[in-house]
Formats: C-alpha cells, sequence, structure tokens
C-alpha cells in the first residue's frame, strides 16, 4: 500500500514474473515491451538513452533524479533513443542547463518513447539481481494487470535474438573524410563517441553495414577494421561472424568492442554466454593485466566470452573485470588484432581506457607507414 | 604490490583538540586507519593530545601517546618506539604541517623513518598559493585569476589588476582558511589583507578574482602505489562559491553536472593529484563551475583524508581511510576488496541510489557580536547528514537532525515576514534553504530566488516541489490524507509534526502517526551498499525512506538501541560520540545486539563496522521510535548521547519503552531545578539560594531578595547557553530581556553566584546498590567560568580530606535518592569551607573521556554494563576499577577564538571552547598547571 506518488497520469510497469508497480507516465503516452536491465550510472541519462546497444531493451536508472540537466544535442549517441523504454524513481519535470535544448520529457514525447517515474527502482533492482534479466511490459494506455503480464511474457526473449540489423545504417555512410587512417566501421549500432574518438585523432570514418561482405569494405581500401557496439545476442550472427573470421586473414588491424569484442572472440572459436544480469554502469573496474592498471570503465553488455572456452593459440586475455573476474579484453594471435567487452569512448562515464583507441590507430599508423615505405621502394 | 614487510611500527599522529575546521572527522579517519594498520598486523604508535577521541583508546592502537602535537612530543616518541614509517595524512592539516616541521629538520630522515601516504616535499605545491598556480598551469588546468601578495601594496596592485571588487584575500597556511573571505569595498580589503599578512605564517596573502555565484564540487580520491586513480564520490554544493565547503550545505552526488561536465571534472582531478608526488593515500580536490557549466578551474587541493572524506566515506559506504591507510602500507587498489559487498573490489567508484544532504551545525549563539555572514573562512562547529531516496527527503530529513526545533524544512510554525525573507535570502547565511521555501511560500519565482541567491534552479525547484506538496496537505483534513497521497508525502521527507502543523483542521502528531499506520504508511530501510544494489550487500547500514522493499532483517536477538548525541556544537562534543562507541562495545559484550543511531557523518559511531546496527537517522523522535517500532528493542540507552539523547527519555517513558538504567522520573528530578532543590533540601546539601521568573519584573525582585552578584539562565539549555552574571539590577533587566527574546516561553533560573568559589566536577556509576567515584576534579578558574571552559585537574590538588569527603558522600547520597543506574556527573561550589551542590547530571558528561584517559578505566563502558544489569562488585573483583594515574591529569580547554576576530575574548558562565587537550603532569611546577593558575581571573567576564 506504501505505493509511490502518482502526481500524472497513471502508469504501470509489469514484469513477466508477474510483478506489477503503480507508477506515473513520462515521456510519450503508450505502450511498449522489452528486456528489463538497470544502469547504475549517476550521470548520463541521455548518452544511455540514445545507446544502440540498449535497443530492445528497456532501461532502469538506478540513481534516482533523472532528467536533471535537460536534453540537449551533444549528449546522443544516435539519431534517436535507442532503449524500448525507461524506468526511472523520480523525474525531473524541470531541468538546470543553460546549455541544454529541451527538457527529457520533451525530448521523450518528440521522439516517442515511452516511460514511467515513480517507480521504487531500488526494489526492481534487487529483484533482477536475485531473478536475473527478464522481459517487462510499461503501459499507460492499458491498465490491466493480467493483461500486462501475459504481454510481458510473450514478449520474445534477447537470448538468440539478432538485432543489430535494425540499427545498423541502410548503406555505407561517411561519418568523416580526409588524408589519415582510413577506418572501416562494421556498424552493429556504433555509438558516436566512437565515431568522434576516430576523428579526433584525423581519421577518415566509414560506415559500413551489418550485412556487408568484406570484400566491399576492402574495396573502400582501408587502414583499419572496427568492429563496433551493438543490440542483441552475437551467436544469432553467423554472417557477421564469417566476415570477421575473413578480416583475420587480411593483415589489416582489427579492433572490436563490446558486441564486436564478442564477434571476434566467436570467429576465433570462443563460446559467447548470456549473462544473468550483465555489466551497465559507469563504475566497473577492469585491470590491465598487461600493466596491471585498473580502468574504471563504462560497461553495458548482457553477453560475455566464456574464459575455458578461449583458444590457446587464437587468443589470450588482455583486461579482466575486477568484481566477476569475467574477460574484459582480448588480445589474438598472429594478427594486430583485439578486442575490449568494456566501453572505451565512455560517454557516459570515466575517459581512463581512450589509450585503447591511441593504440588501434598505433598498429594502423605502422602498418600504413610500412605499406607507404614498400610502395616508395617500388616507385624507386 | 602487497603490503610491505619491511615496516613494522607505524606512527600515527593525530589531530589533537577540537577546533573549528578541524573537529572529530580526524578521530574518525584515525581510528580507522589504526584499526586498519593493527589488522595488518602493524604495531600502531599513537600521538594526540586530545583525550576524548577513540584513537586514543586502548583498543585502538598498540601504544598511546597522549601528549602535546608539538616536535618536541614527536622527536621524544620517536626516540622510545623507533618507528620505521609515520603515517600523518589522518591528522589533518595539524598533522601534515608537525611532520612537514619534522621533514625540514631532516629529522625523519635521520632516524630512518619514512614518511608514508604522502610526498610531503611535493605538496608543499598545493599549500604555497604561487606555486600551486604555476603547477595548475604546467598540467592546463584553469584557475581563477590571482596573485600572491606580501605588503599591503602589492595586493592593491594586484586588485587592480583584476579589476573590480568584490575579490577574495587568502592568507597562506592558515587552517580552515582562517583570516581569509570576501572583500566588497576597498576600506575592508586594507583591513582583511592587513590581517591575512599577519595570521599567515610565511606572511602572505592570495588576492583572487571572486568567484562569487559559481556552483561549487568536491571530488574525493584515491591513489595508490601503482599509479591507480579512483574517485570515490563528487560532492556538489547547494551554496555557490563564496562559503567555506565547510559551512556550505552540500549534496551527493553531484545533481547539476551532465557526464561531459563530470568527466572533465574527473580527469582533472585524476591529472591533478597525479602532479603532487608520488604517493599513495587520500586527496580532496575543490573545483568551480561557471553558472553556464563552461569555464571550469581547480580552487584547492587536500592530499589527505579530510572533512569531506569523512562525509564522503559516510556518504557511499566507502572507508577512504581504512583503505587509504591500507595504500600507504604498500597495497593496491585491485589487491583490497570491497568490504561492504565482500565479493567485489575496492578499486571501483561507488554508485549510489539515494541523496545524501549535509548541513553545517553553527553556534552563532555563543558569540556575541559575531558576524553571522557566511565567508570563505569556516565558522561551523558541526554538521549533520541524512540519506533520502531523494533530495526532498534527505533535505527535510537533514533539518529533523539539526535539533534546533525544526521539524524540517519549515513548515511547523508561524512563516517568516516578507521583509525578513528579503533580506536573509540575500546573503549567505546558514539558514539559507528554509528561507528559500519561505520566499516560494510568499510566491516568489524560482528566477527571482535564483537571481538573489545564485543557487542552481534544480534545487530550487526541488524546494518549489516541497512547498506545493505543502499547500496540498493544507488543503485536506486527516480523513482526507488517503495512502497514496499520505505515502508521497512522507517520500518527500515530512515530519508527522509537519503534517499535522499543515493539517486544516486539528490533529496532532501521534494522531497522524496513527492514521498513517493504519494505512499501512510505515518507514523502509535501504542498505547504503556502495553499489546501488548490483550487488548484494551485508553491510548493516541502512536509512529510512518510504519505498516498497525493506533491506533491514530484524534477528532475534535481543537488542538495545544507543541514541547518539548528533551533531557536534559547542558544550556537546566529540566526547558524547566517545562514550557512545563505548556503549556499543559494552552493549556488544553483554551479549546483546548494539543498534546505533546517529546522524553525525564525522563520528566513529556512525562508521558501519562499530555496531552490530547502523541507522544513519535523525536523532528526532519520530524517526527513532519508527525504529524502535522496527527493531523492537528491550529496551534504549539514553545516558550516553548528551542532551540529545536525553531530551528524548520523556517520550520514550510515555510511550512506555523501557530506558536501561536510571528511571526517566529520576531523571527528570535531577533535570528540574525545583524538583531538584527540593531533594538537596531533604539530603541537607547546601546548594546556592535560587528561585524562578518568567517576567523581568519577577526576575529583579528575585535578584533582590537573593542578592547580587546573581547568575541568569534559562532552564533545559546546553553548555550554559545565555547564561550570564548580573551586578545589579539594571543588567538583571537587561539579561533576561536578551533570554527571553532568546528563548521564548522559558523559565529563568537566578542563582547567587558565589564569588571567588572553587568549582569541581565529579563523575560517578552507580549500579543500583553501591556508587563508585570515578574521578574528582577541581578547576583552576574559579567558578563562573563554564565548566566546559575550565582546566580541569584529577584529582584535586588544594583541598582538604575533609572536604573532599563531604563531597563523596553529597554524590552519594544524591546517586541514592535519584536511584542512578549507569552514570551521573555532579558539579559543585567550595567557598568559605562549605560545599554547594550546583547541579546533577544523570547522563555521561563531557568529562568521562578525560576521566578515563587520565585513569586508565574505561568508565562508560563500566556504565552501560550497569546500565544492562552488571554490578559494579564485578569489576572491582578483576581490579578494574583501580586508577593507574600517577601525578595529575590535566584537562585543557581550546577554543576557536581566530575564527571569530570580532568577539571579544572573555570567559563565563556561557561555553565557549571547542575541544580539549590532555596533560599529565608530575608535580605542580610544571607549565601546563603555572600557566593557567597564574591567568585563572584574568578573562572571567560578568
Amino acid at each position: 500500500m506504501k505505493q509511490a506518488p502518482t502526481n500524472g497520469s497513471p502508469c504501470k510497469l509489469a514484469l513477466a514474473d508477474g510483478i506489477v508497480v503503480n507508477g506515473y507516465a513520462i515521456g510519450h503516452r503508450g505502450e511498449t515491451g522489452g528486456e528489463l536491465c538497470f544502469n547504475t550510472s549517476m550521470t548520463g541519462y541521455q548518452e544511455i538513452m540514445t545507446d544502440p546497444s540498449y535497443h530492445g531493451q528497456i532501461m532502469m536508472m538506478t540513481y534516482p533524479h533523472i532528467g536533471n540537466y535537460g536534453a540537449m544535442d551533444i549528449d546522443m549517441e544516435a539519431d534517436m533513443p535507442m532503449v524500448a523504454g525507461f524506468v526511472v524513481r523520480q523525474f525531473a519535470e524541470r531541468y538546470s542547463n543553460l546549455q541544454a535544448d529541451e527538457s527529457l520529457d520533451r525530448f521523450m514525447k518528440r521522439h516517442r518513447l515511452v516511460g514511467i517515474s515513480g517507480v521504487d527502482t531500488r526494489r526492481l533492482v534487487r529483484h533482477i539481481r536475485a531473478q536475473g534479466v527478464m522481459n517487462a511490459v510499461v503501459s499507460s494506455v492499458d491498465l490491466d494487470d493480467e493483461r500486462l503480464i501475459e504481454r510481458a511474457r510473450s514478449w520474445p526473449s534477447m537470448d538468440g535474438l539478432e538485432l543489430a540489423s535494425r540499427v545498423t545504417v541502410d548503406a555505407a555512410a561517411d561519418w568523416c573524410g580526409g588524408d589519415g587512417p582510413r577506418i572501416a566501421v562494421f556498424d552493429y549500432g556504433v555509438k558516436r563517441n566512437i565515431l568522434r574518438s576516430f576523428e579526433a585523432q584525423g581519421c577518415a570514418v566509414r560506415l559500413f553495414p551489418a550485412s556487408i561482405s568484406l570484400e566491399q569494405v576492402l574495396a573502400w581500401e582501408p587502414d583499419g577494421l572496427f568492429f563496433s557496439n551493438g543490440p542483441g545476442d552475437p551467436r544469432a550472427m553467423p554472417d557477421a561472424i564469417e566476415t570477421v573470421r575473413e578480416a583475420f586473414r587480411t593483415d589489416i588491424p582489427l579492433f572490436g568492442i563490446c558486441l564486436g569484442h564478442q564477434l571476434m572472440a566467436l570467429a576465433s572459436g570462443c563460446e559467447v554466454y548470456k549473462m544473468f544480469v550483465g555489466h551497465r554502469g559507469a563504475n566497473q573496474p577492469v585491470q590491465n593485466l598487461e600493466t596491471r592498471h585498473v580502468e574504471v570503465t563504462t560497461q553495458n553488455h548482457g553477453f560475455a566470452v566464456r574464459e575455458d572456452s578461449i583458444p590457446e593459440k587464437e587468443a589470450h586475455i588482455t583486461h579482466r573485470n575486477l568484481n566477476d573476474r569475467t574477460v574484459e579484453g582480448l588480445r589474438f594471435t598472429n594478427h594486430a588484432a583485439f578486442s575490449v567487452q568494456y566501453h572505451p569512448e565512455a560517454s557516459p562515464g570515466p575517459h581512463d581506457s581512450h589509450y585503447l583507441f591511441d593504440l588501434f590507430l598505433k598498429a594502423v599508423g605502422m602498418r600504413r607507414r610500412a605499406a607507404a615505405g614498400a610502395t616508395e621502394k617500388v616507385t624507386a | 604490490m602487497p603490503k610491505r614487510e619491511d615496516i613494522h611500527r607505524i606512527l600515527l599522529i593525530g589531530s589533537g583538540p577540537i577546533v573549528i575546521g578541524q573537529a572529530c572527522e580526524f578521530d574518525y579517519s584515525g581510528t580507522q586507519a589504526a584499526r586498519a594498520l593493527r589488522r595488518e598486523g602493524y604495531e600502531v604508535v599513537l600521538v594526540n593530545s586530545n583525550p576524548a577521541t577513540i584513537m586514543t583508546d586502548k583498543l585502538t592502537a598498540d601504544k598511546i601517546y597522549l601528549k602535546d602535537l608539538i616536535p618536541a612530543s614527536i622527536r621524544e616518541i620517536v626516540e622510545i618506539e623507533k618507528p620505521e614509517a609515520v603515517l600523518p595524512t589522518m591528522g589533518g592539516q595539524t598533522a601534515l604541517n608537525l611532520a612537514g616541521v619534522l621533514q625540514d629538520e631532516g629529522f625523519w630522515a635521520a632516524h630512518d623513518v619514512e614518511v608514508i601516504g604522502v610526498d610531503i616535499d611535493a605538496i608543499r605545491i598545493t599549500e604555497d598559493r604561487q606555486e600551486f598556480r604555476d603547477l595548475m598551469d604546467r598540467i592546463g588546468i584553469d584557475q581563477a585569476r590571482s596573485r600572491v601578495a606580501k605588503s599591503l601594496l602589492e595586493a592593491k596592485e594586484i586588485a587592480q589588476e583584476i579589476g573590480e571588487l568584490p575579490v577574495v584575500i587568502r592568507p597562506s597556511y592558515t587552517l580552515g582558511g582562517s583570516g581569509g573571505g570576501i572583500v566588497w569595498t576597498y576600506e575592508e580589503f586594507d583591513r582583511k589583507v592587513m590581517r591575512g599578512l599577519e595570521m599567515s605564517p610565511v606572511h602572505q596573502v592570495l588576492i583572487e578574482e571572486c568567484l562569487f555565484g559559481w556552483k561549487e564540487y568536491e571530488l574525493e580520491l584515491l591513489r595508490d602505489a601503482n599509479d591507480n586513480v579512483i574517485i570515490v564520490c563528487p560532492i556538489e554544493n547547494v551554496d555557490p562559491m563564496g562559503v567555506h565547503t565547510g559551512d556550505s550545505v552540500t549534496v551527493a552526488p553531484a545533481q547539476t553536472l551532465t557526464d561531459k561536465q563530470y568527466q572533465r571534472m574527473r580527469d582533472a582531478a585524476i591529472r591533478a593529484m597525479r602532479s603532487i608526488g608520488t604517493f599513495a593515500g587520500g586527496c580532496n580536490i575543490q573545483f568551480a563551475f561557471d553558472p553556464a557549466g563552461r569555464r571550469m578551474i581547480v580552487i584547492e587541493i587536500n592530499p589527505r583524508v579530510s572533512r569531506s572524506s569523512a562525509l564522503a566515506s559516510k556518504a557511499t559506504g566507502y572507508p577512504i581511510a581504512k583503505v587509504a591507510a591500507r595504500l600507504a602500507a604498500g597495497y593496491t587498489l585491485d589487491e583490497l576488496p570491497n568490504e561492504v559487498t565482500g565479493t567485489t573490489s575496492a578499486c571501483f567508484e561507488p554508485a549510489i541510489d539515494y541523496v545524501v544532504t549535509k548541513i553545517p551545525r553553527f553556534n552563532f549563539d555563543k558569540f556575541e557580536g559575531v558576524d553571522e555572514v557566511l565567508t570563505t573562512q569556516m565558522k561551523a562547529v558541526g554538521e549533520v547528514m541524512a540519506i533520502g531516496r531523494t533530495f526532498p527527503e534527505s533535505l527535510q530529513k537533514a533539518w529533523q537532525s539539526l535539533e534546533i526545533g525544526y521539524n524540517g524544512l519549515g513548515a511547523d510554525r508561524e512563516d517568516a515576514s516578507p521583509s525578513e525573507v528579503r533580506e536573509r535570502l540575500a546573503k549567505p547565511l546558514w539558514d539559507r534553504t528554509l528561507q528559500i521555501r519561505n520566499a516560494f511560500k510568499l510566491g516568489a519565482s524560482v528566477e527571482e530566488i535564483a537571481d538573489v541567491s545564485k543557487v542552481d534552479p534544480w534545487f530550487l525547484y526541488q524546494i518549489r516541489d516541497i512547498v506545493r506538496l505543502e499547500e496540498e496537505i493544507g488543503k485536506r483534513t486527516i480523513q482526507e490524507m488517503d495512502a497514496e497521497f499520505t505515502g508521497r508525502v512522507k517520500q518527500y521527507g515530512f515530519s508527522d509534526i509537519q503534517i499535522a502543523y499543515l493539517l486544516n483542521g486539528d490533529a496532532n502528531e501521534m494522531q497522524v502517526r496513527e492514521h498513517r499506520k493504519t494505512l499501512g504508511v510505515t518507514p523502509s530501510y535501504q542498505v547504503v551498499d556502495t553499489c546501488a544494489g548490483e550487488f548484494p550487500a551485508e553491510t548493516p547500514y541502512f536509512y529510512s525512506s518510504y519505498e516498497q522493499g525493506t533491506e533491514s532483517k530484524v534477528s532475534d536477538r535481543k537488542k538495545v538501541i544507543i541514541l547518539g548525541s548528533g551533531p557536534n556544537r559547542i558544550g556537546q562534543g566529540i566526547e558524547f560520540d566517545y562514550s557512545c562507541v563505548h556503549g556499543v562495545n559494552a552493549a556488544r559484550d553483554s551479549g546483546f545486539e548494539a543498534i546505533m543511531i546517529n546522524c553525525n557523518p564525522e563520528t566513529v559511531s556512525t562508521d558501519f563496522d562499530i555496531a552490530d546496527k547502523l541507522y544513519f537517522e535523525p536523532v528526532y523522535w519520530e524517526r527513532v521510535l519508527d525504529i524502535i517500532e522496527y527493531e523492537q528493542p528491550e529496551g534504549v540507552i539514553v545516558q550516553l548521547g548528551g542532551q540529545t539523547a536525553l531530551k528524548i527519555a520523556e517520550k520514550l517513558h510515555r510511550h512506555g519503552i523501557r530506558i536501561f538504567g536510571t528511571s526517566y522520573e529520576m531523571m527528570d528530578l535531577a533535570e528540574s531545578r525545583g524538583k531538584f532543590s527540593e531533594i538537596l533540601k531533604e539530603l541537607e546539601i547546601p546548594f546556592p539560594p535560587y528561585g524562578m521568573a518568567v517576567t523581568v519584573q519577577e526576575a529583579v525582585a528575585t535578584a533582590e531578595r537573593i542578592g547580587y552578584p546573581i547568575l541568569i539562565r534559562p532552564s533545559y539549555v546546553l553548555g550554559g547557553q545565555g547564561m550570564r552574571i548580573a551586578i545589579n539590577k539594571e543588567e538583571v533587566q537587561h539579561y533576561t530581556k536578551k533570554i527571553w527574546t532568546l528563548f521564548p516561553d522559558n523559565h529563568v533560573l537566578l542563582d547567587l553566584f558565589l564569588e571567588n568559589a572553587i568549582e569541581m566536577d565529579v563523575d560517578a556509576v552507580r549500579d543500583g546498590e553501591e556508587t563508585w567515584i570515578a574521578g574528582i576534579m577541581q578547576h583552576i578558574e574559579p567558578a563562573g567560568v563554564h565548566s566546559g571552559d575550565s582546566t580541569a585537574v584529577l584529582p584535586p590538588f588544594s583541598l582538604s580530606e575533609e572536604i573532599l569527603q563531604t563531597v563523596r558522600k553529597y554524590v552519594r547520597d544524591i546517586a541514592d535518592r535519584l536511584d542512578i543506574i549507569g552514570v551521573m556527573n555532579v558539579q559543585f561550589a567550595i567557598k568559605d569551607g562549605i560545599v554547594y551542590c550546583i547541579e546533577a547530571n544523570p547522563r555521561a558528561s563531557r568529562t568521562v573521556p578525560f576521566v578515563a584517559k587520565a585513569t586508565g578505566i574505561p568508565v562508560s563502558d563500566i556504565a552501560t554494563k550497569v546500565m544492562l544489569g552488571q554490578k559494579l562488585s564485578d569489576f572491582r573483583k578483576e581490579g578494574r576499577l583501580i586508577s593507574n594515574l600517577e601525578g595529575y591529569a590535566i584537562k585543557e580547554p581550546v577554543f576557536s577564538w581566530d575564527k571569530f576576530p570580532e568577539v571579544p575574548k572573555e570567559l563565563g558562565p556561557e561555553m565557549k571552547s571547542t575541544g580539549e587537550a590532555i596533560a599529565f603532569v608530575d608535580a605542580l611546577t610544571d607549565e601546563h598547571f603555572r600557566r593557567p593558575y597564574e591567568m585563572r581571573n584574568l578573562y572571567l567576564s560578568r
């Protein structure tokens, strides 16, 4: 009976296991469904909301006050919100930020994003922590508990679900041009800050659709291949895995983040499994096993590489999560290739791991210089 | 790297007596550090002159030196103990400065003592304004425009360079920003520069661009020997720049920064920490953001644990001092576990899913003529912290914690007048959040309030929400308070008293309480877990809210609740926390589950591994009763937490809740002047003639009857608040009028003042059968100087055995008559061979820790066990009541006069000291005795 405040129009959140909580509607009035997961980051709600890796998931923010500084274009990680729904404890109707364009509510309405506020998020977080992530439905149009639970139950499971094709570019597109190293991005739902990170280093960046063949990419003569983050189950992407496998046969440096990391692992013979809760936040400690340095990282994944499945000859672990010891980074043998499970581009989150971009570009640069040297010799 | 095996014995330096700017947070950090190091197998040698600390307990360190914090003491201790390392980062600026002096002498190197936890040479930079500027320039961190001046002339030139006034003046190397401040006029400028030059030990002041109205932030960092750095918590000041962070209302985590802004700050903080030498330990960095959120500048770095790191530890559950100590001993962050979850790593940044609000507590009433406007020089004497799921809830809980008569953010009394609100809001004053609320009540807009106060509009919107809800309550009767609405109101932190006050129609606190309980609106208790629920945490550290899920599991053990002493203030400080911590330990020893309730983030009692369960909650009746109803303890201990806890006794009694030890009726007898005098009469114990008055005329008549000089005071106050000595009718009129403006509806007590009498303090414990006198102290200053401000000597130095016999008999008679079970303090004045009883307090007094340290007997521990049923004879049999004091122990009061230069330095019946030191002397020829003895009559004011 100690139900949370409802000072707006009523809204409900129903979980597949039968829990229904009341709150009030924020953003668009309507209904949405997806896997309910939580993020512990205390800042960066808009970046999280627009991160394509969250496509199809209902995001619950553990920090209670959300919307404090409004919404603004520079915080976009994609063209539009990517989460399926948004769950908060205390939504800020009014914001304070001279740089903001609009309130988060208006932003959500404009993008038809359904959300619920006034929910005891902590109780649900503890529930998910104990029971694992599960599907849920948020609705401000149908308030019948039974029907909502039923719809949450019948919502397709994330397990085995391919989602990258829904958030990738339709056709190859240039993010930025220039004379710098050419980075080909396999776009499974790439976050803009990854692209901005390459751009800031003077790279020419082109995005390719998830279904592209390697041949088509190589035709652009890239200096580095980047496998992006993205939503869904990587095991449901056999074509992409095959493309990555082919990429390993080239001499072009490879770098993968999150889903890209999982695809590179799968292409090298590792197994990937669905985690019970997953890692979603901006405070995850990751140790670089080579330097012993610890990076505080941004993470966002529900799948992970199974450590005992890593073929000794193919790859070794470079980074490990200090909390649950899971695999966070791999270096691949016989190739200038590495990948990380976490997000060095941050946004939101700490910048501790930004050096990975430098590492990748160093490899890219070496190959480029070597190639240039070879050409010079030929012409001489 | 694992812990270092090449060092075995570590010297830990404390922070000395409590002064404004350096309070009991350093007992908390020192205690944590000492315990952590001992657990690692190191021998800890501790030095501190403050007897009222837990760190100076046998429980905490292997060797304890209660000595003055001066180089000579350290030299002596190092010669005897030969430690291999010294950790100077836990004792505030005092310890750090001391280590610096010895570093300059080459003392540490000569004695093979390694300074750990800080790079002394490198951090000099953080103290020297110009070097710090240059360093920040080098690493590309923006700062306020400023330059150091060594003369008034130079200062004027710099002010001209900066442009217009206001500018900020900061003297170099002074504690808590002493002597600094914003100046708005040229006249003030000259005066403050001159004073700053005088106060600074190097005679330098910094003239700085004024960042008035900028947003202020603090970050708490930890770094290990492998150069890993984490940020434990970002703290945002509600008060904009211009108010010392110790005087600001602050909130954790930061509320109004975007991720990009926050990460910019985090990057800069890490760069800054790495720039001040190679060391493993903690650090605090302050930043300011211009209101548009574009320009960010660094303000200062403190390369040690601080008041804010204590706050950040309590706010997040991350034990900064403990981890910092282990890092100083060689561990790296990745090797340490997060003790809260037990399963994850300490090398991470806590995520919290609640809001923490800190409000400082001031004691301006103690200092006549004090300038109450807050500046860059700290004036607060204590602070409260409150945890709520939202900012409104935590803000209201913080106001409930303050113990200044408020039941939340206003809404419990007549509203202030528009002119008063306008006047107060325009200045940075201690009650700004309340005045913002009042301004909304008067119809002001967010824009108007933001313009005047420069407080970020986000906070204003939140306070406006509280006011809107207030208005909604006002439209309802209690019957119209349904479950949904009542739940929402409680989620906004409203107390039952506020609701009762606001309701349209008659309802009192208890009716509101019963009503909401019928509706099922009762608090939930959440764990402070460092990780926003991501991992299970077993830490028994809770806060209340009104949510759906509760996480505090009630055990089937027999329990006792110990009420803490709330925020530090003059008259009630660290001494009471000392007793509470001992009470907790004693209760645990006695087989009880010990449950602590307190809201002071600076204390040891709110460290989550002290009690079996910690409720970080206001020591406020409603919140206390909620916890009692939830936990169902056997009873409550009220004797240890000072007046804070004692004040709650009456309500506990009325609700039939058991109070361990002395009964409420008897406590009331001791507290009530009239009833107590009757008892003294009955026991044939002399007391100064006295009278009571409720009007000025009555007061004058009473005074004329009793005679002059006469002591005037309001009844039921702490630390002699408002107490004065009058010598004639006019003064009686003057003082009583003043008392009634400060304390309306209060009785005024008038006692004949015993001129040139000798004053004594006695602490005793009674078990229901016999009374044990723990210590008799004789004051050096004559009666009339508040006992807290007096130099007390244990044992008495000039009293005959006959007088002492009388005193002992009186204490026993009073204790028997009041049927004391537990601890009691009695004060006497001796004049012309007659022993007069001045007052008796049925609780642990300020002197209990002093007596315990002087005699080596754990007085509060014994008192607690006696309350819980043990007998004094048990302790006597074990030989635990025997004092090991040789010579004399002297308790020396310590003042913070330098923070209030406008206040005359004089002593009287109203307490003004903020802390105390202990000195052990063999003979009365010692300087520690001679100096106060020679000056004993100098400062007595009338």
